[in-house]
C-alpha cells in the first residue's frame, strides 16, 4: 500500500486538493469525540427543560441566558 | 498517523471554537443581555397583576432565587457560549475531517470556511427560520417537551438534508459541471427544507400575544449575530490552523510518503 500512495502522491500535483482523510481513521473519533459533544451540547441547550438527568433547576438557571440567545427552546 | 492527523484537526477545532465561543460571548454579553433582561421586565410587569396564574411570579421568583441575573448574565452566559463553541468546534472538525478533498479542489483553509458557512446554515439558520429563537418569559412551560422535540428534530432534518445536498451535487458534477451541480443541489435542497416547513407542526405557541414586537426583533437578530459571529471567527481561526498541519506540501519525487494521503476506502 505504501508504494501505491507515493506514485498516486507523486503522479498528481499537490498545489490542487489535499488527499482525502480515510473514513476508517475519522470514524473513531468521530464517534467519540461526536458523542461526548453531544452530550455536552445537552447539557447546554436542553437539561431541565424538557427532559432532566439531574433534579432541580440550578443547570437549566446556569446556561439560562446562553440557552436562549443561541436559539434553544428554554421554558 | 492518519488517527494522529484527525487528532490534531479535533484540538484545532475544539481550540477555535473556544476563541470563536470568547467572540460570541462578547457580542451576547453587549447586544444579547439588553433584550434578555428587557424580556424579564416584561415577564414580571405581566406577572405581578396576575400572580396567581402559577407560572408567573412565583417561577419567576424561584428563577431568581437559583441563580441570581448578575452570574446568569456573565458567568452562566459565557459557561453556555463557550461549551456550545468547544463541542461544536469538535463536531465541525470532524465534518472537516471528512469533507476535505471529498467537495471539491478546496484548500484546507477553503474547506474550513465551507464547513463553518454549512454548520451556520444547517445548525442553527434553517432551524432558526422555522423555530426561531426566543426570548425568557415568552414560551408556554406546558409545551417545552413538544418545542424541544420539534426544534431538535429541525436541527436533524437539516444537517441530514445538508449532507444529501453535498453527497448529491458530487455525483451530478461530472455531468453538469461544477456550477450547475452546486446550484441543482442547492435548488433541491430549498424546495425539501420548504416543503419540510409547511408540513412540520408550526410553533405559534411559543411567544405569548402582547409580547413587545421591537424586543421580540431585537433578541432575534442578537441570536443571530451571536451565531454568525460565532462560525465566521471559527472559520478563520480554523481555517488558519488545519492549513498549518493538513496543508499539502511541494511534493518533492520519492519524499512525499508522509504527507501523501489519498483514501483508500
Amino acid at each position: 500500500m505504501a508504494e501505491a500512495v507515493v506514485s498516486a502522491a507523486a503522479s498528481t500535483p499537490s498545489l490542487s486538493a489535499p488527499a482525502p482523510l480515510p473514513v476508517r481513521a475519522v470514524l473513531p473519533w468521530a464517534l467519540f469525540v461526536g458523542l461526548l459533544a453531544l452530550i455536552a451540547l445537552y447539557f447546554v441547550g436542553a437539561e431541565q427543560g424538557a427532559t432532566s438527568v439531574f433534579a432541580g433547576a440550578t443547570v437549566h438557571e446556569w446556561v439560562h441566558d446562553g440557552r436562549h440567545l443561541l436559539g434553544f427552546p428554554c421554558h | 498517523m492518519h488517527g494522529s492527523t484527525v487528532r490534531g484537526l479535533l484540538v484545532r477545532g475544539m481550540l477555535a471554537g473556544l476563541i470563536a465561543g470568547l467572540f460570541a460571548f462578547a457580542v451576547a454579553y453587549v447586544v444579547g443581555e439588553p433584550p434578555v433582561d428587557g424580556s424579564i421586565a416584561v415577564e414580571e410587569a405581566q406577572a405581578a397583576p396576575e400572580a396567581h396564574a402559577g407560572h408567573g411570579a412565583a417561577a419567576a421568583e424561584e428563577e431568581e432565587e437559583a441563580v441570581s441575573r448578575p452570574v446568569q448574565s456573565t458567568v452562566g452566559l459565557a459557561t453556555g457560549v463557550l461549551v456550545y463553541g468547544v463541542a461544536l468546534g469538535g463536531i465541525a472538525a470532524l465534518a472537516f475531517s471528512f469533507a476535505l478533498g471529498r467537495v471539491g479542489r478546496f484548500s484546507p483553509r477553503a474547506t474550513a470556511a465551507l464547513t463553518a458557512g454549512a454548520a451556520f446554515t444547517l445548525v442553527y439558520l434553517v432551524p432558526f427560520l422555522k423555530y426561531p429563537a426566543t426570548p425568557p418569559a415568552v414560551g408556554n412551560p406546558d409545551t417545552i417537551g413538544r418545542r424541544t422535540t420539534l426544534f431538535f428534530l429541525m436541527i436533524l432534518l437539516s444537517v441530514l438534508l445538508g449532507i444529501a445536498a453535498v453527497i448529491i451535487g458530487r455525483r451530478l458534477a461530472p455531468r453538469l459541471g461544477n456550477w450547475n451541480a452546486t446550484l441543482a443541489a442547492s435548488a433541491g435542497f430549498i424546495a425539501v427544507t420548504a416543503v419540510a416547513f409547511v408540513f412540520l407542526p408550526a410553533n405559534d405557541d411559543a411567544v405569548k400575544a402582547g409580547f413587545p414586537a421591537a424586543l421580540l426583533w431585537e433578541f432575534r437578530l442578537a441570536s443571530v449575530a451571536i451565531q454568525a459571529v460565532l462560525w465566521a471567527v471559527f472559520g478563520i481561526v480554523f481555517g488558519v490552523l488545519a492549513q498549518r498541519l493538513v496543508a499539502p506540501r511541494p511534493a518533492t519525487a520519492g519524499t512525499s510518503a508522509e504527507q501523501a494521503v489519498p483514501a483508500v476506502g
